[in-house]
């Protein structure tokens, strides 16, 4: 292998050192054959990522995360059994919201926005329950909404619970869960209760104003995950979400 | 645990495979797959870098779908088929995509490796388990194809370039 050849590649893949790298640009000045080669090697490298970076922010489809060993598919039937067992009690508590007329009905990723929008920008008061009583936090929202709630762990990502709240939805209540990493970004993920059981779908994004979103349904849930963070580093936070409230 | 470990690096494991592959669903295939082999696997891993864990899985996988499908050239690529021109006297110009699934698999796992997920060479060879200068003749062979391919000019004269030091 020629050394040549491989200070061709380490400068078209950006590894060479500044000095390196100044005395091959004036050998490319005498050299316009290779200089041509460098270039196009370059554009490839460049319409290559151009082609193929979108696919990092695609959903990433449920059919990939990992099949779960059968009885855990069993145990997870059981607990929507149950649900759907609850739900069925619960159900004439709903009717009223149900019959709300259409124009009211907001979407799921639209009402994670606006609640976003509303409590993140808070300085003094952005949770109701702050993180210290989680304990009390998660068994308090539990009941509200009739399931026992887990709250994701995104430490691993850079963020930690700031606590949560409870909010009126157009299906019943929501749970709020607030989170902020060191430089003060705050992401929240919004849990409701549906009157419909639908699911699992895939990751959908909506952009509300300055704020994404990633939301999903899973059987009588709706999840939406808002941050005012691009949409890759988002995406990687709500799958682990998704992996942790699906274990 | 190894899970929430894994997942950030599927955006990027399915980019990889996209552009590996080309078929989408063939790409999404290879990627689950691969994070199954890697759960399975999970004990074998050192603590250590494991985006190159997770490519070099990757690699294994694809070379045993490639065998499964027996496509993969009999010959070294890096030596004969990869030089060959797909038509004779072919003077049309690819876009990139087509010419990636003309590359011998070898050079567009290196071309890739490098290009898209932008590991350094060691870290290449470190995934495919070969040596640092044969990631180097594969990168720029298959570097040299495509360019021949997409903009459809003439082989590389310059004798310079293959001085050997």
């Amino acid at each position: 292998m020629s050394i040549e050849l491989n200070r061709l590649h380490a400068y078209v893949d950006g590894t060479l050192t500044g000095a390196e790298r100044e005395s091959y640009e004036t050998f490319l000045k005498e050299d316009p054959e290779e200089a041509a080669l460098a270039r196009s090697y370059a554009e490839h490298r460049t319409q290559l990522q151009h082609h193929y970076d979108g696919v990092l922010s695609e959903p990433i489809p449920v059919r990939m995360y990992l099949r779960r060993p059968r009885w855990m598919d069993l145990a997870r039937a059981a607990i929507l059994v149950a649900v759907g067992i609850g739900v069925g009690l619960a159900l004439p508590m709903l009717r009223n919201e149900q019959h709300a007329p259409l124009a009211m009905v907001v979407s799921l990723p639209e009402r994670a926005a606006r609640a976003h929008l509303v409590y993140a920008s808070e300085v003094r008061h952005p949770v109701e329950v702050e993180a210290k009583e989680q304990e009390h936090l998660v068994r308090w929202l539990s009941k509200r909404l009739g399931t026992q709630l887990k709250v994701p762990v995104l430490s691993p990502e850079g963020f930690e619970l700031l606590g949560g709240r409870l909010l009126p939805g157009p299906e019943g209540p929501v749970a709020q869960f607030m989170y902020q990493d060191a430089s003060g970004k705050r992401l929240t993920l919004y849990v409701n209760a549906r009157s419909k059981t639908e699911g699992p779908t895939a990751f959908r994004f909506a952009r509300e104003g300055t704020v994404s979103v990633f939301y999903w349904i899973d059987g009588q849930w709706g999840y939406a995950l808002s941050g005012d963070i691009d949409k890759p580093a988002l995406g990687r936070v709500a799958n682990i979400v998704y992996r942790q409230l699906n274990p | 645990m190894d899970y929430e470990l894994i997942l950030p690096y599927i955006p990027n494991l399915r980019r990889y495979a996209r552009a590996l592959v080309g078929d989408r669903h063939a790409a999404d295939d290879l990627v689950q797959d691969t994070l199954e082999r890697a759960v399975r696997k999970f004990h074998l891993w050192k603590p250590g870098d494991l985006r190159a864990w997770l490519f070099s899985i990757m690699h294994n996988v694809f070379v045993n779908q490639l065998k499964a499908r027996k496509i993969r050239p009999e010959v070294e690529a890096d030596e004969t088929l990869a030089d060959r021109v797909p038509t004779a006297g072919r003077t049309d110009i690819l876009d990139l995509e087509r010419a990636l699934t003309l590359l011998a698999p070898e050079q567009r796992e290196v071309v890739l490796l490098v290009g898209l997920e932008e590991m350094t060479y060691a870290e290449v060879a470190k995934a495919l388990g070969i040596p640092v200068g044969t990631v180097m003749s594969r990168l720029s062979r298959g570097r040299e194809r495509l360019r021949k391919l997409v903009d459809g000019g003439p082989s590389r004269t310059n004798p310079n370039l293959r001085v050997v030091q």
